[in-house]
């Protein structure tokens, strides 16, 4: 549910967590991104960064430049006034994927578990189209919802430490890519040629809040020969 | 002007990271801060040598780390004291020195506080990415090619010599911070404080928590009481923006001090640290003892002023 009023969170001296709804949804995350969109574009003084996510938006604040006070003043006011016909829309992303095997080794479990084809899985997880709710856990990785409930399913039980860089991966309704090779718990059903995160591209992250994703599945030699 | 060579990593110790006062502005596409775990002790060491106070650092963390200086170089070292030595002669902390070419700096292991800053005048010669020259461990970018020092690493600074007519600083001894073994953390209540019961708030700030061996720069874990969230509530929350300071409790009820390698997180954070504490979180180590103390915004501004206004005062005797 989207609240009348958003409510304010303080982060001890330094940041204010501006919360407008209670659940993950498309169109609470829409009106997270036009408050983003409204208060970046202001370069309200003392504002050092703003982090959009699934339902709320963190406002990090230099307390010797702005009061929380004058902050949340300000934060009130662009909400009041917002106007999403100001708001660019936000852009489509196709993803090639290639499934299963060595470069997604889950594909097949996660395909057992919900008793269905692996080629099924790729069915169901390439022809929806999601939305980016946010960018975190690490530089550039996307949280994208909501995978089909045909294919909701629980992380791994023991995580790997490494999850090689590109991997397309699900847990619970929602489904990643990771950018750069971390720990994680989620399940790898395939993996993508595609640079998620560059540090010194401009912007340094493909994607973007609010972008939408499509993925598509491609061959082991259509990704030898795929070029960015 | 050209950059020299200016210092050889002969042995980088537990670990030595390149850091400066972060990288911001970058949270939307999940970059986190990173920067230096005591940005107190940096700025200090910055200015001791002549250098803008967001110069980038080397942070060293505990033991081990050896330097040679490849040429006559501006230095001082700030922060905790890990018995830095030079040709087994005490070297002093807080204040200017030159280290001869081919003079070895050692830091032999902790007598108080956990990581130690070395600021070369004229900086370090290293690409800002994103603005900043931090290194970020867990995406592998920034500082010297997104890791930690190795040995044999050599770093180059912006002449160093031009700085050595800097005249003898030093940092007024009652200003060092004292860093001891139990800690008082400020924080102030909040973000999902109202999530946790009455006797998990009570806990939280009468008890004393133990700190992990399982602490890194990615935050510091606890040991103590356990901290119980209200009975009516699941484990996690939907994933929000995190800052550097946030408490946040996972369903286990082990407090967890979040530090700036992270923008979001899943859990219920009951406390955050107040902004004069944080240089106080790069200097708690493995087995110190917190007890935090809540207190109100007003206050926790004042102690930012007064923090600031010292830092000031001290550049203004710089000049």
């Amino acid at each position: 549910m989207l609240y009348d009023k958003p409510i304010y969170r303080l982060m001890a001296d330094r940041a204010i967590l501006v919360e407008l709804g209670d659940e993950i949804s498309p169109s609470i995350n829409d009106r997270v991104r036009e408050l983003f969109i409204s208060l970046d574009k202001q370069e309200i003084a003392g504002v050092t960064d703003l982090i959009p996510s699934y339902r709320s938006l963190l406002l990090i604040y230099d307390p010797l430049q702005i009061s929380s006070a004058e902050l949340e003043n300000q934060v009130n006011n662009a909400h009041q006034h917002m106007d999403a016909a100001h708001i660019p829309s936000p852009k489509t992303v196709e993803i090639p994927v290639v499934y299963g095997d060595d470069k997604g080794p889950d594909l097949e479990w996660v395909a057992a578990y919900h008793k269905i084809s692996p080629q099924e899985v790729i069915r169901i997880h390439s022809q929806h189209t999601y939305q980016v709710y946010m960018i975190g856990f690490t530089s550039g990785f996307p949280y994208l919802g909501e995978v089909p409930e045909a294919l909701s399913t629980p992380r791994r039980a023991t995580p790997r430490t490494h999850v090689p860089k590109g991997s397309v991966a699900i847990a619970q309704r929602q489904t990643g890519i990771y950018p750069v090779q971390t720990p994680g718990g989620w399940h790898i059903i395939g993996w993508t040629p595609v640079t998620l995160f560059d540090p010194q591209a401009e912007p340094p992250s493909l994607l973007e809040m609010g972008d939408r994703v499509r993925f598509h599945a491609i061959t082991v030699k259509e990704m030898e020969n795929w070029q960015p | 002007m050209a950059a020299v060579e200016c210092i050889e990593i002969l042995s980088p110790g537990l670990q030595t990271t390149v850091q400066d006062l972060g990288r911001f502005g970058f949270g939307r596409y999940g970059v986190a801060p990173s920067g230096a775990l005591d940005p107190f002790a940096l700025r200090i060491g910055n200015l001791l040598v002549d250098n803008l106070e967001n110069q980038a650092c080397l942070e060293t963390t505990l033991l081990g780390l050896r330097i040679k200086a490849l040429t006559d170089v501006l230095i001082a070292v700030t922060g905790a004291n890990l018995q830095p030595q030079v040709d087994k002669r005490p070297f002093e902390m807080w204040c200017t020195h030159i280290l001869n070419k081919g003079e070895i700096l050692s830091f032999m292991g902790p007598s108080s506080g956990c990581r130690s800053y070395i600021a070369l005048g004229g900086g370090i010669d290293i690409p800002p990415v994103m603005g900043s020259k931090s290194t970020s461990l867990p995406s592998g970018f920034g500082g010297l090619e997104g890791k930690a020092l190795e040995a044999g690493a050599i770093l180059f600074s912006e002449s160093p010599q031009a700085k050595l007519l800097a005249t003898q600083r030093k940092f007024e001894p009652k200003w060092i911070p004292v860093y001891p073994n139990k800690w008082i953390v400020r924080v102030i209540w909040g973000p999902q404080d109202d999530d946790f019961t009455e006797q998990g708030r009570q806990s939280f700030l009468k008890s004393s928590y133990e700190v992990s061996s399982e602490s890194d720069r990615t935050g510091i874990r606890l040991v103590g009481p356990l901290i119980h969230r209200k009975t009516d509530i699941p484990e996690s929350i939907i994933s929000e923006g995190q800052i550097s300071g946030n408490i946040q409790v996972p369903g286990d009820g082990k407090p967890i001090i979040i530090l700036g390698e992270t923008v979001s997180g899943g859990y219920r954070k009951i406390a955050t640290v107040i902004s004069a504490d944080l240089p106080l979180l790069g200097q708690i180590r493995p087995g110190d003892e917190i007890h935090f103390k809540a207190i109100s915004l007003d206050e926790a501004n004042q102690a930012l002023r007064k923090m600031e206004s010292r830092i000031q005062r001290f550049k203004e005797s710089c000049i």
